[in-house]
């Protein structure tokens, strides 16, 4: 009973909402349902779930990088881009036998990583900051799905892997868990929605624990005050550097699994409106905090969709309308406005004086 | 073929980049320099540019006025959005980012819906001429020269203008300049169509050389933002040179491995330059001459 109170001491602090008895119950019967739903639902609808928990790594990257570090990155799909390639071309060579494609799956975030810290190195040691950040991450994406979409031709390939140009590559093998009675495929249906789950409450309270630990304290204070983080004898620039690669890493991940979960990757899942929509995500949802982040990406995603259905050329637009509208209105997002809200009647600290907005 | 066809073909691919970075860049450069804002609709100001330029040339008017009236409309989209949305963030550069960003999805994304994927252009005017063995656009010359005015009537307006005179007072120290009577809103405002209308005047005047689509911001976008990177925030020492420099690299890299490898490229000049000159090129000739 210590050791679980220590565990759940750590999962708390000052840079997370949330707190106490009552989040943590509400946290378990949000979790409940989420283990249920599939029950009350048919495959297809569970499919379609997965795909919005898909992007939720992402998104929880970004919150990290940019709400919890302050460092603007426009290159989430680039990392997101690279993964999901990644695992194409391992899996299509090497096939699913053997639990491979887990195997795929961490070599391609591994490799989504590294190409970050190599990008984070020249970015943070540069002392690179604000708006240029931005605008050099923005601008490797962009190159990026320039770089794949001309990859059309038949020399473009490895191993046994097409690159094919902006069609994109498919037919690449699904995650597939080795089992004693044959493998199970996990295609977007039961399965997969109970594997992305796990790894998405695994996710969620490793990053919990990161943000409430010593290091997410001083990359707050990095956000909040870089001179003076710096003056305390931080180097701050390993802190965002390795912000940077967790952050990219995790968009990694949301790569693989949305071309696991669609057997397909293309190059605008990198273009500019691809890039946007990470940022509407987080910005609407409020990009300072994970929870607000999780529920708001959920909230958007599936407020897009519905719109998508009725008119796909107008959602895009309504996404433009509400980043703006937020920015305006309520710039530390709309789903973090409510929480404290909410939050306000049984907290001493609520009415406390609010951190500044990077 | 003899060495000076030789330079003349490199001079001309040097111009043609030049060209394109300084017109692309000097939009973003003009508002980042002055106002310390990243303008993410950038490419969609070029973008409405080159629509109403073309619109305008279908309906008989002359190209080069078409042109202006492009450049006009883009200024004037410009300061709208500068009253209505940029004015209320100048406190949060970050979030101006986030908001143009947003501001670019709906112009894409409404000029999609309102006028189609794709729009009839305008043949390039004034035909080719050819030396040695290789024929050249004339227009191309004529936008490098188009280039090096933009730079020179941008140093005349800020240097020998009263509104040069108060927008650099008013970058400077902002409170100051308002307490001298200037209305810093108002030169907030003009500075900020000045960006947008230059925007205009560049998808106006490549309107000719290449399709309308609703996406062709983006062609120019990641020129423009690594000739602002590295020139950073002064037009003349930073923009300029950086976009010479650039040049260089992009025309060399263009012509040995195609189009792409010129972009990439100019990726790689960017972070190894940000690396080293962190302030850009202006930051360190202004440090130097300090």
């Amino acid at each position: 009973m210590n050791a679980l109170s220590r565990f759940f001491a750590r999962l708390e602090g000052p840079q997370t909402l949330g707190r106490g008895p009552g989040f943590w119950i509400g946290f378990l019967i949000v979790l409940a349902g989420a283990c249920a739903y599939p029950l009350f639902s048919d495959g297809y609808t569970v499919g379609n779930t997965v795909y919005f928990f898909t992007w939720i790594f992402m998104a929880l990257g970004l919150s990290l990088i940019w709400g919890y570090g302050g460092a603007l990155s426009f290159g989430q799909t680039a990392f997101f881009g690279i993964a999901g390639y990644a695992y194409g071309i391992l899996t299509i060579n090497f096939g699913a036998a053997y639990g491979f494609t887990f195997v795929a799956l961490l070599f391609a975030v591994a490799i989504a990583a590294l190409f970050a810290a190599l990008l984070g190195y020249f970015l943070f040691f540069g002392r690179i900051s604000g708006v240029f950040l931005g605008i050099v991450t923005l601008s490797v994406t962009l190159v990026l799905e320039r770089f794949m979409a001309q990859t059309a031709g038949p020399e473009w390939k490895i191993g046994a892997a097409r690159l094919n140009g902006f069609n994109g590559m498919s037919n690449m093998p699904p995650l597939t868990v080795p089992w004693p009675g044959g493998d199970i495929v996990l295609f977007p249906d039961v399965q997969l929605y109970y594997v992305v789950l796990g790894m998405l409450v695994l996710v969620y309270l490793g990053l919990r624990i990161l943000v409430n630990s010593p290091f997410g304290n001083v990359l707050v204070a990095i956000r909040e005050n870089p001179e003076r983080a710096e003056m305390l004898g931080y180097d701050i620039r390993k802190y965002q550097l390795g912000t940077f690669v967790i952050g990219a890493a995790l968009a990694g991940l949301s790569g693989v699994l949305y071309t696991s979960w669609g057997q397909y990757i293309t190059p605008s899942s990198m273009g500019m409106t691809a890039a946007a929509l990470p940022i509407v995500w987080v910005a609407v949802g409020g990009r300072s905090d994970l929870t607000t982040t999780l529920v708001g990406t959920i909230t958007v995603l599936a407020v897009f969709q519905a719109l998508t259905i009725h008119g796909s050329q107008y959602a895009l637009v309504v996404m433009g309308v509400m980043l703006v509208l937020t920015v305006l209105l309520a710039p530390r997002g709309l789903i973090y406005a409510l929480a404290r809200l909410l939050a306000r009647p049984f907290s001493k600290r609520a009415s406390n004086g609010q951190p500044g907005d990077a | 073929m003899d060495v000076g066809t030789l330079a003349f073909s490199a001079l001309y691919q040097f111009g043609d980049a030049f060209a394109f970075l300084v017109l692309s860049a000097c939009g973003l450069a003009v508002i980042f320099g002055m106002m310390g804002v990243i303008n993410l609709a950038h490419g969609e100001f070029i973008m409405c540019g080159a629509y109403v330029t073309v619109s305008a040339a279908h309906a008989g008017v002359p190209l080069p006025l078409a042109i202006l009236i492009g450049a006009l409309a883009s200024a004037a989209v410009g300061a709208l959005v500068e009253i209505l949305i940029i004015r209320h963030l100048y406190d949060r550069p970050l979030d101006t980012i986030v908001a143009t960003w947003g501001l670019s999805l709906i112009f894409t994304q409404g000029t999609l819906i309102v006028l189609g994927s794709t729009m009839a252009g305008v043949g390039t005017p004034f035909g080719s001429f050819t030396v040695g063995d290789y024929s050249y656009s004339l227009y191309r010359l004529v936008l490098c020269g188009m280039a090096v005015v933009v730079i020179a009537g941008l140093y005349a307006l800020f240097n020998w203008t009263r509104f040069g005179v108060m927008a650099r007072a008013t970058i400077q120290v902002p409170h100051m300049a308002a307490a001298l009577g200037i209305d810093t809103r108002l030169v907030y405002s003009l500075t900020f169509a000045l960006g947008a209308g230059l925007a205009g005047l560049a998808g106006g005047l490549y309107a000719p050389t290449m399709t309308l689509v609703p996406t062709m911001g983006t062609t120019f976008i990641m020129e423009a933002f690594v000739t602002v990177v590295v020139g950073g925030a002064d037009v003349f020492l930073g923009t300029a040179p950086a976009a010479a420099i650039l040049a260089v690299v992009k025309a060399s890299m263009t012509s040995w491995y195609g189009q792409l490898a010129g972009q990439i490229g100019l990726l790689m000049a960017v972070i190894i330059v940000i690396r080293v000159l962190p302030r850009g090129i202006s930051g360190f000739l202004l440090r130097e001459r300090a």
